[in-house]
């Protein structure tokens, strides 16, 4: 009787020792992670507030420049898409994206099965080659390209980005897609085999549904890629109607020395809205995609 | 409905050769076991059957008709896969159909074929299901009802029970030998496990080292085998090996153990064994045919004293295990006979079953 009660104290104990741990993990989790939200959502807090103060409240060095105290305006946003080439470059951007993203996919995953499940000479080594060049940046590359995209007559035109973001998006989905496929087993394909699949059909009633995590992933990168990107945009792109958002902000609210601060935030939010859109509705998919492999599933 | 004859078939991989020229034939209808130990060129073997695998030397033929140069799809086979393989992003019924829907078979044959194999395998309640959603066993059937479906000449099975436990093997490997007494077609089936040869071959093919070691049906591999490797392959446990010398005795041959021991050679033998006559052999003998002795052994039971070390009781039977001329020995002894370790015990011998082996060819005599 008394080892009985002795063991249900050392029980007790345990459990309560686990709680009490557990209470201060906890603890320490809710802590840290309210400093990181704190931390990444200043800058669109920061971003938010601004567009929607006055400029004069803006201007104005005497106010608290974390609240707002003189009234909510819309002046911004509505300036912004009323009198300013905004929402051509929304346009031009969707249109580069759309078309980056099809590009992209359609030869990253052709490649990528080509490359992990095609046995041909030299494959493995082209599968290195194709990740080296997703290594040299851009800064490098668009000066040699600048010559290039001249040479076509697409200076200065948007399709000189459909042209150019691929050669940044394609090695790197490329390479994410080659890992999503390899680790699809074998027999996978030898099944199809027998079933009477030729190889495009195996890619498309299989591949692409079973790695459709990776592919996923591999979108949301080159959707990521072309809708952010700046120095190709500002090196090749010169008149506003060919702008895309990120330059065509930049340019159209910066007047030499004068920064259309209220008209900027409100740019850079509403240029922010749809990425942040599809990242929460893909989250999932993309976390699963960069992680595929580890575990046996 | 097919044969399937394997010409002097070859697989080399870089150089080293995983299956060095075999020749099998198939009949239709049959059920054939490859069976051997990993690396034994038994997978491969089934793979080159299957187009799976590129030939390089020799000719496999289906029904006649060679298929070295066809691919998998046109040879009318259907595989089982040993991780089953089943699409993940389809529900059952659409892996099954999968074959039949590439072919273009009209709507309602497919499902009409869907129907009757989910009837034979008894999954027709899972049809809606998606494979994440089935346990191991419920994986491997629909891995069958696929093949099944495609009606095909030969069915190819690649250690298809290899991923289930052992209770669910058991089930899974009556249920095959049942789908195959219902749907007769010719069957290759690759495992490691003697066991599951045993069971369902027709005919059983031992292969070690990308050779053919024997072929033949489960009982002659067990009572007759040919080598030394399918002697100790085939049994569980193990046959014992007793290094012996073949003498001269009472006007017959006997293999002397020591000078306790010395099992006679039958009569109808020992002709074929006389040239060896003072030679080193081994005497093969399984566990149970090293057993208690009985009222009725008769002049070939050998009497032979031991002493065991371990006692292994089992229920229906108990497993006793001691040294013989520097070899661990394992003999089966009813449970009554009740050994014990370190107490001296006399078992019997049974001299009609022993089986001699020449080391240096490791044949059997």
């Amino acid at each position: 009787m008394a080892t009985a009660v002795a063991e249900a104290s050392v029980g007790a104990g345990l459990r309560a020792s686990l709680t009490r741990n557990r209470r201060w993990a906890l603890i320490a989790s809710y802590a840290s992670l309210i400093v990181f939200v704190i931390f990444f959502l200043f800058p669109p807090y920061y971003m938010l507030i601004t567009s929607l103060k006055t400029n004069k409240e803006i201007a104005e060095l005497s106010t608290n420049p974390w609240i707002i105290e003189k009234g909510i305006t819309f002046q911004h946003y509505f300036s912004l898409l009323m009198d300013t080439g905004f929402p051509i470059y929304f346009r031009n951007t969707i249109i580069v994206t759309i078309c980056v993203v099809a590009i992209t996919m359609v030869v990253s995953i052709l490649a990528a099965y080509a490359l992990s499940r095609l046995k041909f000479w030299g494959a493995g080594v082209l599968a290195t080659g194709v990740f080296l060049t997703y290594l040299v940046p851009d800064s490098l590359l668009f000066i040699p390209l600048f010559e290039i995209v001249g040479a076509l007559g697409l200076l200065d035109t948007y399709w000189v980005l459909v042209l150019v973001y691929p050669t940044l998006t394609v090695p790197f989905c490329t390479w994410i897609m080659i890992g999503y496929f390899s680790s699809i087993p074998k027999e996978l394909d030898e099944a199809a085999l027998i079933d009477g699949a030729n190889h495009m059909q195996m890619l498309i009633k299989v591949f692409v549904p079973v790695a459709l995590p990776g592919i996923i992933a591999a979108m949301i990168f080159a959707f990521t890629v072309s809708w952010a990107s700046f120095l190709y945009p500002l090196a090749y792109i010169f008149t506003e109607d060919q702008m895309v958002l990120t330059v065509g902000t930049v340019t159209t609210l910066i007047k030499g020395d004068v920064f259309h601060w209220g008209g900027l935030m409100a740019g850079a939010l509403l240029a922010a809205a749809p990425p942040v859109i599809i990242y929460a509705f893909l989250m999932d998919y993309y976390i699963a995609g960069l992680t595929s492999g580890a575990t046996k599933g | 409905m097919a044969d399937v004859t394997l010409n002097k078939l070859v697989k080399t991989f870089d150089r080293t050769e995983a299956v060095c020229g075999i020749d099998l034939e198939i009949a239709n209808n049959e059920f054939v076991v490859l069976v051997g130990p990993s690396g034994c060129g038994k997978s491969t073997t089934l793979r080159m059957i299957a187009g799976l695998e590129e030939i390089t030397e020799g000719d496999v033929l289906i029904g006649g008709r060679r298929v070295n140069d066809v691919p998998p799809k046109d040879r009318n086979i259907a595989m089982v896969f040993q991780n089953y393989a089943l699409y993940p992003h389809m529900t059952v019924a659409e892996n099954m159909s999968f074959g039949l829907r590439l072919r273009k078979y009209p709507k309602a044959e497919i499902k009409q074929r869907v129907v009757e194999a989910a009837d034979i395998l008894g999954i027709d309640d899972l049809l809606d299901r998606k494979p994440r959603q089935l346990s191991g066993g419920q994986r491997q059937r629909v891995a069958m009802g696929r093949s099944i479906v495609r009606n095909p000449e030969v069915f190819l099975f690649d250690e298809p029970l290899s991923n289930l436990d052992a209770k669910l093997r058991g089930q899974m490997r009556i249920e095959i030998k049942r789908i195959h007494q219902k749907v007769r077609t010719t069957t290759v089936y690759v495992t490691h496990d003697q066991v599951e040869a045993m069971t369902l071959a027709d005919r059983v093919v031992v292969m070690n080292k990308g050779r053919i070691e024997q072929v033949g049906s489960p009982s002659d591999l067990y009572h007759k085998p040919s080598t030394r490797f399918v002697a100790g392959f085939i049994g569980s446990p193990a046959m014992n090996f007793i290094p012996c010398k073949l003498v001269e005795a009472n006007g017959g041959l006997a293999a002397k153990v020591n000078d306790t021991i010395s099992v006679p050679i039958p009569a109808d033998r020992s002709d074929r064994v006389r040239a060896q006559v003072g030679k080193e052999l081994m005497l093969g003998l399984r566990p149970e045919h090293i057993r208690e002795q009985r009222a009725d052994d008769g002049a070939t039971g050998v009497a032979c004293a031991v002493t065991p070390d371990v006692v292994e009781p089992l229920g229906m039977e108990t497993m006793v295990y001691f040294g013989l001329n520097g070899v661990e020995i394992c003999a089966r002894v009813a449970p009554e006979a009740s050994p014990n370790p370190g107490t001296p015990l006399t078992l019997s011998i049974d001299a009609n079953r022993a089986h001699l082996i020449d080391p240096s060819s490791d044949m059997v005599l």
